[in-house]
């Protein structure tokens, strides 16, 4: 199989011509990077033929910082910030993956209490992180009210994250062989106070949206794309699940405390707007079902077993690891020469920058509107596109 | 013929209301003193000046206090007390905004437009009865002077969308002509169904005729769809959510104004409001009974406490509440898709209008009203 690889100059120069017997003309707009829906600066050129999308051409990079790069100067426990600032919505659950991979690679033992508590905190992240998406799809649907619902949430996840780390957004918390910090010993009570009100929140987004005509009408059999074609581009997370394919890494390769838990991996069935809507607020009832499970019981211990100073080197080799973060599978790869603390090469697989591309199988022969409802179900993160 | 029968009714009970127009007025002095008419024509433009910007004032705050109760916030609390300094401040701030036309805009067109988007409803203002005493002027072909100049509204967004010269602006404007001119078809279906029960197009006269009820529970099921096809079809014509796909943000940036700042944003901003006001005026006029108190059948007493309260009160109060439910809409609805608004104009709500009308003309003609209208 052969794959023609358009240059971006090849795409805006094709012959704009519109399939009507009027005499009309396709046109090319930007959104973004400065645009409603670009959700911080993703380029997205669009070519219109009047409000029908013929073909979308993301434009990433506009965010780029060069992380991977940067991360070959710094030893492991330093790249762990980085990760921070890719996916800020997962943050957490990015340091895992690096946490995860250092420590498969370097053999380092932890302990039930650390994993018990990265699942936990993965779990309220990913809570968070789907009451915000809920928010903002809300917001590019024109319903402004949700947004501000989906942030009431979120702060109240981040009191809890403030309280144990003493940051919000980038937390820097899931350390190889450990945590930053120990939890605060009523830590397990103020989130055992949360779960109910969590839960509630979940029905009140479904009584806000989901059972709204219009909402269903914009999302549903909007942008459908089968479980076959969003594996071939290599969308993981909500997106993937939502077309049917049970791909979960917490539950097909179970790290951290995910073993021992029961849960359910949330699929859709055709692959639409809805069902990466709905996947995503049964999974908020998956995720407080997690936690229900785990916060009684979080065992004694140490809450890392290495020194923070302990110099760690790699085994030579390519050594990669990855979790599920709530927008999929976040991998990393570090290649080592066996010599030195840092990494010789590094790099990561975000689920954005797959996510991202898929777009541009499912917009095309839909109009604007749809065109953000597809993008907003993506539920993308630009930073962690461009890196 | 069906007028004379609803003035006959009017005559009828206790209350007899003799409404006088400035326009009245102004015609009535000119035999006795040409400054009394100057004077009232002063009252009149001063009048409705003053009107349009308390409104403009009034309703941003409402508007956001509204939002921000919806919104678990509090909203403006910091400028004035309550806040109520904010809209001020921001219109301060906006007048002293650089007044920018694109490079590339048709210049005279781009300054052009705001004006004509705020003309409409300026006019408007001038024809709504706010009281038996206040209104500027009361025609005898109020309700198709009115469609007549609501049409022309679409002209301002047109004309500013075209100007600007910018492919968002141009979308958005081409969304709110192919969406207000669909919708005011239902406006006016419903409009002529009011007509038809009251016999009458002036709005003084339609709202005497609501004496013994308002059309919307008098007027069988016709009024009542009547007022909800009017309140559907006016939302979309306000350009508001769940209709406001001719600026919605996410899609268009903000669509027809995208090009505009300063001052001329503000009339943009200031013609949407306005509308708003007019539109629930007119709801209220037509199907809540205007001015009128609330009246039930023979309940004496009632009935006589109900006209204790003003008549102007009355009218600002039926206005608020059709307002409360316009901006209640815009708090909780997400927008509709450009083509599934099409669809209920032109699948669901023109037909219904149609029918909605027939049914109404068939009420009148056999007179069988379930509130008789003379006793």
């Amino acid at each position: 199989m052969t794959v023609h690889v358009r240059t971006l100059d090849e795409l805006l120069h094709a012959p704009l011509e519109a399939d009507s017997d009027l005499t009309t003309q396709e046109y090319l707009v930007n959104m973004g990077p400065q645009h409603p829906i670009a959700h911080g600066s993703l380029r997205v050129v669009v070519r219109l033929d009047g409000e029908t999308v013929k073909e979308v051409i993301p434009v990433p990079g506009y965010v780029h910082r060069g992380v991977e790069k940067m991360c070959e100067h710094l030893n492991y426990r330093q790249v762990i910030p980085y990760t921070d600032r890719l996916d800020y919505l997962s943050a957490i659950m990015n340091n895992w993956a690096v946490a995860k991979t250092v420590e498969t690679a370097a053999g380092i033992e932890t302990n039930d209490r650390i994993e018990v508590i990265r699942t936990i905190m993965a779990e309220l992240q990913r809570l968070q992180s789907h009451a915000l998406w809920w928010g903002v799809t809300g917001m590019d649907l024109g319903a402004y009210t949700a947004f501000l619902y989906g942030f009431r949430e979120r702060e109240i996840i981040g009191e809890i994250f403030e309280e144990t780390i003493g940051a919000r957004l980038t937390m820097n918390y899931i350390q190889p062989g450990g945590l930053m910090y120990d939890i605060k010993p009523d830590f397990a009570a103020k989130v055992k106070k949360l779960l109910p009100y969590l839960k509630d929140c979940v029905e009140q987004y479904e009584t806000l949206l989901s059972g709204n005509v219009i909402f269903q009408e914009r999302l549903r059999n909007v942008g459908i794309v089968d479980g076959a074609r969003a594996v071939a581009l290599g969308c993981t997370g909500p997106v993937v699940r939502a077309s049917g394919v049970p791909l979960d890494l917490r539950a097909t390769e179970p790290y951290g405390a995910y073993g021992k838990v029961q849960f359910n991996v949330v699929v859709g069935t055709v692959g639409d707007c809805w069902d990466r809507y709905y996947v995503r607020l049964e999974e908020m009832r998956e995720s407080i079902r997690i936690i229900e499970q785990l916060i009684d019981g979080i065992p004694d211990g140490p809450y890392s077993t290495i020194r923070y100073n302990v110099e760690l080197t790699l085994p030579e080799g390519i050594h990669y690891g990855q979790v599920e973060t709530a927008r999929g599978a976040f991998g990393v790869l570090i290649v080592s020469d066996g010599k030195r603390e840092i990494p010789y090469r590094l790099h990561f697989r975000s689920p954005n920058f797959n996510n991202l591309w898929v777009v541009t199988a499912m917009a095309p022969g839909w109009r604007i509107a749809d065109f953000i409802s597809i993008q907003s179900s993506l539920d993308l993160v630009i930073p962690d596109i461009d890196r | 013929m069906q007028f004379v029968h609803t003035m006959a009714a009017a005559a009828a009970t206790n209350t007899t209301w003799t409404p006088q127009t400035l326009a009245d007025r102004a015609v009535d002095s000119v035999p006795h003193s040409l400054w009394l008419t100057a004077g009232y024509f002063l009252l009149a433009v001063v009048g409705v000046a003053a009107l349009l910007s308390f409104l403009g004032m009034a309703l941003i705050y409402i508007e956001r206090k509204i939002a921000a109760h919806f919104q678990c916030r509090l909203g403006p609390t910091r400028v004035g007390p309550f806040g109520l300094l904010q809209t001020l401040a921001d219109t301060l701030k906006l007048v002293f905004k650089e007044d920018f036309v694109p490079p590339k805009a048709d210049r005279s067109l781009h300054m052009l437009a705001p004006f004509l988007a705020l003309l409409v409803p300026v006019v408007l203002l001038a024809l709504i009865p706010y009281s038996p005493n206040v209104q500027v002027a009361d025609l005898n072909i109020g309700i198709l002077f009115i469609t007549a100049i609501g049409g022309f509204g679409v002209m301002g967004i047109l004309i500013a969308g075209w100007s600007s010269n910018n492919k968002w602006s141009m979308i958005g404007a081409m969304r709110a002509g192919a969406q207000i001119i669909s919708y005011e078809l239902s406006a006016t279906l419903a409009l002529l169904v009011v007509v038809l029960f009251s016999g009458t197009m002036s709005l003084t006269g339609i709202v005497l005729s609501q004496q013994e009820g308002w059309w919307i529970w008098r007027g069988h099921a016709a009024g009542f769809v009547a007022f909800l096809i009017y309140l559907v079809a006016s939302t979309a014509d306000l350009n508001r959510t769940p209709f406001d796909i001719p600026e919605g943000e996410s899609e268009l940036t903000a669509g027809f104004h995208t090009e505009y700042s300063g001052l001329r944003f503000a009339f943009f901003f200031l013609a949407e409001f306005i509308n708003m006001f007019t539109v629930s005026a007119l709801t209220a006029t037509l199907f809540l009974g205007g001015w009128m108190p609330f009246h039930v059948g023979d309940w004496t007493g009632f009935n006589a406490a109900m006209d204790t309260i003003p008549p102007g009160i009355w009218f600002l109060a039926k206005t608020t509440a059709v307002i409360f439910v316009i901006m209640w809409f815009r708090w909780t609805f997400p927008r509709l898709r450009v083509d599934q608004l099409m669809h209920l104009e032109w699948k669901v709500l023109l037909p219904l209008g149609f029918a909605n009308l027939f049914v109404a003309a068939v009420v009148v003609l056999t007179e069988l009203y379930p509130f008789p209208l003379g006793k």
